[in-house]
């Protein structure tokens, strides 16, 4: 059998007034492969990615990432992956060039090899030319590449990606999954994303687990789940398997807005 | 090669990327000016008879050293802002994840904060001696400290604030709330000496107090209790502040 780069055992997160994120889940990710991880709105998906990312301590269940233990040995597991959150964690104030530089300073990237790695990622996500821009004047499109970009820098082993494309036009989504796919197949990063792009999962996923209510309802390849689920796609079979009502999400202002984007763009496809 | 993260080199990190975004907004840097410039034009030349014939000499001299203090602590309380600012626009998720500890992550915040409110202090304070005030150029380096001081005091005054706060709106009340009693009670606009006892009494327990106390003793050489006595409480209240304002910090979820 390969090996893992995530694996995770019984794991549950259960918040303030007994309410259960994630109920119990089990999931193996091998190395070098891409995993998607989808879910309806508050299924528990960023839940378990900030527990997989040590921002969350786990209530219970185990977790070990690239042979590491987040709750035991957080800093070097935090060395160990990249990750693009939902919504965007760039310093609009800094330069494209600035924001990459700090992340480097912050992760200990060696400073004698700091620039040309700069150099060499900025070019990857063809952004090199507009280094010295602020982010602030930055496309939607153009920010999703640097965060890519910066969560690159440090050489991980996985890339976790929360929703990496919403809100963004098809050409752009294409050109980021191209650099992916590249990425994956060339140096064998593992990915680990969601998306409520069904496309993309029949695109480039080599496994899929769809999460609902905190559990794991099913999980194995694209094609194996749609034969499964008897559809025509994966959206069909995502639809079959989590129902059609829709779901509210609790969350914060940024949610509230973010959810309105994806309204407003998501309906479009 | 293997990535090796050092604190103290993330510290650097953190504390350059405050003073680059400070140098960058010219229009926070010289708004926040006006405030301390109408205090000392209309208080310093508005007071200044009145507080020569009661025979407490001039004022310009007793008050700058006051505003100075003043415009540190407001700017440094203010920076807190910049936690909260960070947490929604999601900066902060960017640092949390990054291998260093939330101590790290907080000194090189705070020490970035303070170093920009001491840098707002100079600049007053030139603006002070343009008016007309004449320190004992000499002690400068006392000044200095005692400016550092109050900035670092005040910077984790205000992160510990941010650190509960999930607004700027709420931010901003609470912050002007604390802000004026401190500064109008702290010996900043009048003696303290022949102030009624409950004001003495607040301004005994209101750290910035200390820090105008040292800064007027420092720069003028006339202060309520000698400056090793004041450069120890300052000393101990950002150390107090700091521990706060780390242990707040410490309990922030993204």
């Amino acid at each position: 059998m390969a090996e893992s780069a995530i694996s995770v055992k019984n794991l549950t997160k259960t918040f303030k007034h007994g309410f259960k994120a994630v109920d119990d889940i089990s999931f193996e990710v091998e190395k070098g492969s891409i995993f998607a991880f989808l879910g309806p709105n508050g299924a528990g998906k960023t839940t378990t990615i900030k527990m997989l990312t040590t921002l969350l301590h786990p209530t219970s269940g185990t977790i070990t990432l690239n042979g590491l233990d987040p709750v035991k040995h957080p800093h070097a597991v935090r060395e160990s992956f990249g990750i693009v959150f939902q919504d965007p964690s760039l310093d609009d104030e800094l330069t494209a060039y600035e924001n990459m530089y700090f992340h480097a300073g912050l992760y200990g990237v060696p400073r004698a090899e700091t620039p040309k790695k700069i150099e060499d990622m900025m070019n990857f996500v063809e952004l090199w030319d507009r280094r010295d821009s602020l982010v602030k004047t930055f496309s939607g499109g153009m920010k999703r590449r640097l965060e890519i970009a910066r969560g690159l820098l440090h050489t991980p082993a996985i890339l976790f990606l929360d929703e990496p494309t919403t809100g963004l036009d098809p050409q752009t989504r294409n050109y980021i999954w191209t650099y992916l796919k590249k990425l994956n197949k060339e140096k064998g990063l593992t990915i680990f994303f969601t998306t409520h792009y069904m496309e993309e999962v029949e695109r480039a996923a080599d496994k899929v687990a769809i999460i609902d209510h905190g559990k794991i309802i099913t999980m194995d390849t694209a094609p194996n789940i749609v034969a499964a689920a008897g559809t025509a796609n994966l959206e069909d079979a995502f639809i079959k398997l989590t129902g059609r009502a829709i779901r509210e999400q609790e969350g914060n202002g940024m949610d509230h807005m973010r959810q309105m984007r994806q309204l407003r763009t998501g309906g479009r496809r | 090669m293997k990535n090796s993260t050092n604190n103290l080199y993330a510290i650097y990190i953190l504390w350059l990327r405050q003073i680059k975004r400070y140098f960058r907004s010219k229009s926070r840097m010289i708004g926040s000016l006006g405030q301390p410039i109408v205090f000392l034009v209309a208080l310093g030349f508005g007071f200044g008879s009145i507080f020569a014939k009661a025979g407490g000499g001039n004022y310009i001299q007793f008050l700058s050293p006051g505003i100075i203090a003043m415009s540190i602590m407001f700017t440094a309380v203010f920076s807190g802002i910049e936690l909260i600012w960070d947490r929604q626009f999601g900066f902060l998720k960017e640092t949390m994840v990054a291998p260093v500890s939330r101590l790290t992550i907080m000194f090189g915040r705070t020490l970035g904060g303070a170093t920009t409110a001491t840098i707002q202090g100079i600049i007053v304070f030139i603006i002070t001696i343009v008016i007309g005030f004449r320190p004992d150029i000499f002690a400068i380096l006392w000044g200095l400290l005692f400016m550092f001081g109050i900035a670092i005091v005040f910077t984790s005054f205000g992160t510990a604030i941010a650190s509960t706060m999930e607004d700027m709106q709420g931010f901003g009340l609470i912050v002007n709330l604390v802000n004026m009693p401190l500064f109008f009670l702290s010996g900043a606009l009048f003696p303290l000496t022949t102030a009624p006892f409950w004001i003495q009494w607040i301004a005994f327990i209101n750290p910035l107090s200390y820090g105008v106390d040292g800064l007027r003793g420092a720069f003028t050489g006339v202060s309520q209790y000698s400056l090793g006595v004041d450069a120890l409480v300052v000393f101990c209240i950002t150390v107090l502040f700091l521990s706060i304002g780390s242990w707040l910090f410490g309990r922030v979820e993204v």
